[in-house]
């Protein structure tokens, strides 16, 4: 018996074992090992040190303003778009009978156009020139003079719209489905009982959305806080670094100017929030609720 | 309380016209039962009264008043789902108190409303559970509550028993019974069960793909039901269906021939309830090929001249074995005589078939 439960186990879990540590487990301690080392652009190692971290802490000027970027970044992308707007797509889009699949795709396309495309889009909307799009409507409807340019006067703002633009898609996907679960019994008893449209999406949609919102809220932060391809096609982490958030930043550390060793240092500070905020995403909202329970036991 | 009308009421679903045409008089206080087959329109019947679906034509009356377009809101319906459909995330008060969070009423009264309909259906012990961590008929009670608190004028319970176990449903079925009578309200009861229906309800309503068949009391539908299809639904095991020829006064079915007077010729169809034909020494011959224990009684197939019959023997014991040959005796008051051509019964159109019956 025992030993056909640890077979069990091997057979089962082992395949996805392998790959969780080579690709997750991995990358992390040797992360780390990097991160007390002297490496830079010639990949030699020569001592341990915490030289690195000494400088984060005290020598890099630009960090505080990195850090601050990537909190307003991070926060109202999440905040308007992919929690907020997500949901209320979600909302009108199953509330209207039909029409609401069309809806769904419109917003769908930005996630599934390549990221070079999409960005060549925005930049066609939003570049400083009289023929883009925001100036041809500025100009020719609302009667400014000078063109407008966005890129270069509110870069923030067009990184959180062009990442919430995709976004709110995936918060839109999760939600939709969540609430298409919903039993109609449950819609038909809160109208009989009298409640109105408003009362029935507080109390009957609402309660079954707290999991999915939970989730869509720590995937996102995790994710918005680790990429930066859209920032770096639209606007390069500029003008000067005002767009640079701590991903790119780490990036540019890294790679470009090769201190291996300091970007390492740097992206162990993001890789030690992602681990606590999924382990305590785990433990406090008891995030179980979420996955099912096996639907065979394996002995 | 109130008195429930529908007038040549009609509900479509785009294209597809579930109830062409119902009219319906259903008095104050009374207690129905909504019987008839899977898909004929039962729950959509109790959805227009609740004020979830909208009807599509006709006027719907409660004590007078057209409520046709009335929110669901201003009817005041209780009303108890097949599934019961609690709501899975609050706690028993909470599921019980949600109706009054739309009436105003003050805060104690609420409390006070919801203890008292808790302790009607003895959920009292398990306010702060959820759902799911009721059995099935302590949701059902909670549902009940629920439909109850709000005082409703009018209580709609859709196959509320169906999920139960045996005991359970018997037990449930005389607290329903009883908790009508106490509290006077209107009820329609849906069901599949026509034990449910005819041990609970006043007057039976049994529905066929939208229409209403026949309405009576328990009785009326068994011992008098007006078309072959009301005989063949009501009773268990059931009803005998011969198919007979009327042929110049003389009736033809299978072997046998029996005069019938004053129906004209074409086929007909005979009821005969298993319950009421014993074997005996005179009437049909027959030949017992099938014996069925079904607890207090013995339900036995025969083959005759008229063709397969089966008769219902009450006692525990198998008193006729396969193969042995006897005969089949029945009383011609209970005979049942139905036109082929619409389907409905004739009245007082009795015969004697075993009389002049001769064996092959
Ligand atoms: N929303 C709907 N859209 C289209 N057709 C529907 C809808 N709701 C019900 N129907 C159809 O209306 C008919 C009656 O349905 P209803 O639910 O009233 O049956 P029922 O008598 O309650 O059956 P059951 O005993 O199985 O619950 C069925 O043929 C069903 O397919
Ligand atoms: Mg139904």
């Amino acid at each position: 018996m025992r030993n056909r439960q640890i077979t069990n186990y091997i057979v089962f879990l082992g395949p996805a074992g392998v790959i969780v540590l080579l690709f997750f487990v991995m990358p992390v301690l040797v992360d780390i090992g990097i991160a007390f080392t002297d490496m830079g652009r010639d990949l030699q190692v020569t001592k341990f040190t915490l030289r690195n971290f000494e400088r984060a802490f005290t020598g890099d000027s630009r960090l505080p303003k990195v850090i601050s970027l990537t909190f307003i970044y991070v926060f109202f992308t999440l905040a308007i778009f992919n929690v907020t707007f997500g949901l209320v797509l979600a909302l009108t889009t199953t509330a209207i009978p039909k029409g609401g699949g069309f809806f769904r795709s419109v917003w769908l396309m930005p996630r599934m156009s390549p990221s070079v495309v999409y960005i060549v889009l925005w930049i066609w909307a939003v570049h400083g020139g009289e023929a883009s799009l925001v100036n041809q409507i500025a100009m020719n409807v609302f009667g400014v003079e000078k063109p407008l340019d966005l890129l270069s006067n509110t870069p923030v703002m067009l990184i959180i719209l062009s990442n919430g633009f995709i976004g709110a898609s995936f918060g839109m996907i999760i939600l939709t489905s969540a609430i298409r679960g919903i039993p109609d019994h449950l819609f038909y008893a809160a109208k009989a009982d009298g409640a109105g449209s408003l009362s029935i999406v507080r109390h009957i949609v609402m309660p079954a959305l707290r999991w999915p919102l939970t989730y869509i809220t720590i995937w996102q932060t995790l994710s918005l806080l680790v990429s930066f391809e859209y920032i770096i096609l639209l606007t390069g982490g500029g003008p000067f670094q005002d767009t640079t958030v701590y991903a790119l930043y780490v990036y540019r550390r890294t790679f470009q100017s090769g201190q291996y060793a300091y970007g390492a240092a740097l992206a162990l500070f993001l890789i030690i929030p992602g681990i606590l905020i999924a382990i305590s995403a785990w433990r406090f909202t008891n995030m179980q609720q979420l996955l099912q329970r096996p639907r065979i036991e394996v002995q | 309380m109130a008195r429930i009308e529908f007038k040549n009421i009609e509900k479509r679903f785009d294209d597809v016209v579930v109830i062409p045409g119902m009219d319906l008089v259903i008095n104050d206080g009374e207690f129905v039962a909504l019987l008839g087959p899977s898909g004929c329109g039962k729950s959509t019947s109790l959805f227009m009264l609740a004020g979830i679906y909208l009807p599509s034509g006709g006027d719907l009356l409660f004590d007078e008043h057209r409520v046709n377009e009335v929110e669901a809101r201003d009817r005041n319906v209780g009303i108890v789902f097949q599934s019961y459909a609690l709501y899975p995330h609050m706690t028993v008060r909470d599921n019980i108190r949600f109706p009054l969070r739309f009436k105003k009423v003050p805060d104690a009264e609420a409390k006070r409303r919801v203890r008292e309909a808790a302790e009607l259906v003895q959920v009292a012990e398990l306010m702060n559970r959820r759902p799911s961590q009721l059995s099935g008929g302590q949701q059902q009670r909670v549902a009940l509550a629920r439909a109850l608190v709000k005082d409703p004028q009018l209580l709609l319970l859709d196959e509320p028993l169906s999920n139960l176990d045996a005991t359970l449903r018997l037990t449930m079925r005389t607290e329903i019974k009883a908790l009508q009578e106490r509290l006077g309200v209107t009820t329609i009861l849906v069901t599949h069960d026509q034990l449910e229906a005819t041990t609970m309800a006043d007057r039976i309503i049994c529905m066929r793909e939208g229409e209403i068949e026949q309405i009576g009391s328990p009785d009326d539908l068994y011992l008098r039901p007006e078309t072959l299809f009301v005989a063949g639904f009501i009773g268990s095991p059931p009803i005998n269906i011969l198919h007979g020829q009327v042929d110049s006064e003389k009736l033809r079915v299978g072997e046998a021939v029996a005069p019938l007077v004053g129906v004209g010729n074409g086929p007909f169809s005979i009821g005969l309830r298993p319950e009421h034909l014993e074997f005996g020494d005179s009437g049909v011959p027959a030949r017992v090929i099938q014996t069925e224990p079904m607890g207090r009684e013995i339900l036995y197939v025969a083959e005759s001249p008229l063709g397969l019959i089966r008769v219902l023997e009450s006692g525990s014991q198998v008193n006729h074995r396969i193969g042995e040959e006897t005969r089949i005796a029945f009383d011609p008051s209970n005979t049942l005589l139905f036109e082929e051509a619409t389907g409905r019964r004739l009245d007082g159109a009795h015969f004697h078939l075993n009389t002049t019956a001769r064996a092959a």
